[in-house]
């Protein structure tokens, strides 16, 4: 009972849910920092930014924005995740490149349209119209996800994994199996733009604040983490349980739409069978690293964000440091292996001892 | 016979602290071989804490341990096994979807060096719980048992581990029907007749004093006393745990007297001819304004399946039921908590707490139901409720922020009594309301629940203990087979209501 006051401020930053996550992004900037000359230079050119550091923002913009979505349905509990995520970016993305340029699907149009194919100004629907019908799309994609869930009680994996493979056969029916090329400019400033900062980051910290104050600022974050806590104790304290998981599906949904719009945007193209792939994974790995439990419960939105950037600085360590692009998915395992190593009790518990702190709760 | 009475177990000067609490300071422990040893005390007492540091689940921060003479430090609930001390948990801790026999041997199944030999493994569970007068088909899964069973299981398991030399069994009756636990009482005599030293947790005083030899009484972490069991008046233990004198009992008679003067005329809650096919028979039921009413009945008679369909966690197939005159249409505990009815759940555990959240979460989670998603309550009014809740209810939590995990089981009890008044109940259904709570606990929430009847609110008190339904109700609902039998209005005794509970006129 007699910390000092040192210790005991120790104490609340290794307690924090942010410790580990940055812990880990800290060590690979020091890697950075240690073999890779030039990584934290930056550069302005026409008053924006550039560098190595401002690339982990731009291109970590797609996990964050995952991470999100994904860190809701993983605390919602009850082996809760969405593997369908990117799936439904790849859906987003046709679904927005052929309300943009539907030419190409074989639909007849009059033969002027063909005149604007290479127009920067182009566009068959206005931006606004573009966005709102490719995220409700992508909403209806989640909600799909979250009744198979919570309603017909299907496990997660399964239910998910249903969206996961059809999904981008409906991204393919959508355009006809065709690639649609986006030349529209305003849309493709969506993942390419910079504002000082790249867009792209933007559009992920406005989603994170939106998700934050619907968590944190209604009762909806406490629901979700009583519901993947304890769904029978919170069942019958009133609280229903199905529209809470109902919820957090849908809104992965949304933010994946948000992700495949950027993803889209950032190549310019609608790629059924590419876009997003494997995406699922590296959301999942983000939300995980984060701290918030497989197993649903407590979770943090901003770990989540710092989970997707520790993902993403690796993948462009490596890049930097040569790595061939084959390797790095064996490199990203390794990483993750070690992040998730600090999570281990055994290793906590060892942390501890070497920073002199007694093990502190009863589990 | 002079090793044999010689010290088994030996604890001096242990300290334990967890944040904010001192759970255990300076306890000094003995265990004889061949003897029962009772350990009593209120909850947080620190019974839990000094099994856990006993058996290696928790390191104590200071104290010595000797086993069999040798100083030990037990470094985890494996090495505690191998050295002998075998434990079963309040919670069984078992795997329902295995069968019995899976259960008691797993990890130690007979066969050659690799592959099971299940024949021999059946016939080996089934030889042991014999030996425990238990004469079930070891092949079916566990979970297909009763509680009672389970438990029997449980022991039969701890008993196989290793050549068990210590046995704990912490609330091992909690469960157990009066049957199952003379049952249990004959083994565990059989066992230190065999020189096995046993320490045996209760809340239940008869039953202490039924099997135990010595009781230990532990306070506040601190411990009061070891005393012969056979010399020891049972107000002086009950003194002993909870520090001072017992007068609550007689002032909850006039409580009950006062308030029973105020019973409202009409029906507040009204079944009529409610049942659902295989759980209840159709039953009738009112519950009217500042009364309680006691649902008395054997474990499996009903009595959760009538707080069930009257919460509306189960929707009857047949009968109605009314709320302040309104018919109920849609069964959901969300549409009970919006008509006034609230439920204590019997499985604390599983349907109570949310063990990772904080206690002011806990208390806020029906309220903040009832409001929806939006209306949501700020940190300032959650701490304002869950302090105001804490402090009524007398709380034992150092703060608002604990995880409820953290709390001992009577004072988690009441957070869940807690999140239900603060939704301002009409209608509150308690299932078992006083497991697993010490007796100063138990006589706060008997107390509490007089007085939420004086204030016109209806109680259903549902309770194994046929005393604290007697000294709480007004009017006693007697259950049977999973039918209402009877009802009793006014003074009875428990002999009458007995007699009621078992049928067949004996």
């Amino acid at each position: 009972m007699s910390a000092t006051r040192t210790t005991s401020a120790w104490k609340r930053i290794t307690e924090s849910r942010l410790f580990y996550p940055l812990l880990a992004l800290s060590l690979i900037l020091l890697f950075d920092l240690l073999f890779v000359p030039g990584f934290f230079r930056i550069q302005v050119i026409e008053g924006n930014l550039y560098g190595s550091l401002i690339d982990i923002l731009r291109n970590g913009s797609t996990i964050m924005l995952l991470g999100i979505g994904m860190t809701l349905v993983l605390a919602s509990g009850g082996g809760g995740v969405d593997l369908s995520v990117g799936a439904v970016m790849a859906i987003t993305s046709s679904v927005a490149a052929i309300l943009m340029n539907p030419v190409i699907i074989g639909v007849k149009l009059p033969p002027d349209l063909l005149r604007f194919i290479n127009d920067p100004n182009f566009t068959f629907a206005p931006l606004w119209e573009v966005i709102l019908v490719s995220l409700i799309v992508a909403t209806l994609c989640g909600l799909w996800n979250g009744v198979l869930v919570a309603y017909a009680r299907i496990q997660p994996m399964v239910a998910t994994l249903i969206l996961m493979i059809a999904g981008r056969g409906i991204a393919q029916l959508i355009t006809n199996g065709v690639r649609i090329q986006i030349f529209y400019e305003p849309y493709a400033f969506l993942g390419n733009g910079w504002l000082v900062l790249p867009f792209p980051l933007f559009i992920a910290v406005f989603v994170f604040a939106v998700a934050w104050i619907m968590t944190r600022k209604t009762a909806i974050g406490m629901f979700v983490e009583s519901v993947g806590i304890g769904s029978r104790s919170s069942f019958f304290s009133g609280i229903n349980e199905k529209r809470v998981k109902l919820l957090a599906y849908s809104f992965c949904g949304f933010c994946a739409g948000v992700a495949g719009l950027v993803a889209s945007s950032n190549i310019r193209t609608s790629d059924a069978s590419n876009t997003g792939l494997y995406s699922e994974l590296d959301a999942i790995l983000a939300v995980v690293i984060g701290g918030t439990l497989m197993s649903g419960g407590r979770f943090s939105l901003l770990a989540s964000m710092i989970g997707a950037l520790v993902i993403q600085a690796t993948v462009t360590s490596m890049y930097a440091v040569g790595v061939p692009a084959n390797a790095i998915l064996a490199i990203k395992g390794l990483v993750v292996v070690f992040v998730l190593l600090l999570y281990a009790e055994q290793i906590r518990s060892l942390i501890r001892r070497f920073t002199g702190q007694r093990r502190v709760q009863p589990s | 016979m002079a090793e044999a009475n010689g010290h088994i177990l030996s604890m001096q000067g242990i300290y334990k602290a967890f944040p904010g609490v001192q759970a255990l300071e300076d306890v000094d422990f003995t265990l004889l071989r061949g003897e029962i040893r009772g350990l009593v005390g209120e909850n947080g007492a620190g019974k839990s804490t000094l099994i856990r540091v006993l058996t290696g689940v928790e390191r104590p921060d200071a104290g010595t341990m000797e086993f069999e003479g040798e100083q030990v430090l037990i470094r985890s609930p494996q090495h505690a096994q191998a050295l002998g001390i075998s434990t079963v948990y309040q919670e069984i801790n078992l795997c329902p979807n295995l069968t019995v026999a899976e259960n008691i041997l797993i990890g130690r199944a007979p066969g050659k060096s690799w592959g099971i030999d299940w024949k021999a493994m059946n016939a080996r569970a089934r030889e042991i719980l014999l030996g425990l007068d238990v004469d079930i088909d070891v092949t079916e899964t566990l979970g297909s048992y009763s509680v009672a069973l389970q438990q029997m299981a449980a022991i039969a398991r701890a008993l196989e581990i290793s050549s068990a030399k210590v046995l704990i069994l912490d609330e091992p009756t909690s469960s157990l029907d009066l049957h199952e636990t003379r049952q249990l009482f004959d083994v565990m005599r059989k066992l230190r007749d065999q020189g096995m030293g046993i320490i045996f947790i209760t809340h239940f005083l008869d039953q202490v004093y039924e099997v135990a030899d010595r009781i230990t009484v532990l306070r506040n972490g601190k411990l009061v006393g070891t005393y012969q069991a056979a010399s020891l008046p049972r107000m002086e233990l009950i003194a002993a745990m909870i520090g001072r004198i017992l007068t609550e009992f007689d002032e909850m008679g006039k409580i009950k007297v006062e308030s029973g003067k105020r019973i409202e005329g009409q029906a507040l809650l009204q079944a009529r001819g409610l049942g659902q096919t295989g759980e209840i028979e159709p039953f009738d039921l009112d519950l009217r304004m500042g009364e309680v009413v006691g649902l008395a009945g054997l474990l499996g008679s009903g009595r959760t399946e009538i707080a069930g369909l009257l919460f509306g966690v189960d929707k009857p197939d047949r009968g109605t039921v009314s709320v302040g005159g309104d018919p109920v249409r849609s069964f959901s505990p969300l549409a009970s908590l919006k008509r006034g009815v609230g439920l204590c759940p019997e499985d604390r555990k599983a349907a109570g707490i949310v063990d990772d959240l904080t206690v002011r979460e806990n208390i806020m989670l029906a309220v903040q139901a009832s409001r929806g998603w939006f209306r949501f309550l700020s940190k300032q009014q959650q701490y304002e409720i869950a302090d105001r809740y804490i402090q009524l209810l007398n709380i034992a939590t150092p703060s608002a922020d604990q995880p409820v995990k953290n709390l001992s089981g009577g004072n988690q009890q009441k957070v869940i009594l807690a999140r239900w008044l603060a939704t301002n109940p009409q209608v509150l259904i308690l299932d078992e309301p006083t497991r697993g709570v010490d007796v100063g606990a138990k006589a706060e929430i008997q107390k509490l629940v007089l007085s939420l009847a004086e204030e016109g609110k209806s109680i259903l008190f549902i309770s194994s203990e046929l005393e604290e339904v007697l000294r709480t109700s007004h009017r006693i609902a007697v259950l049977r087979d999973r039918e209402k039998v009877t009802e009793f209005a006014g003074a009875v005794d428990e002999q009458t209501v007995m007699r009621a509970m078992a049928g067949g006129g004996s």
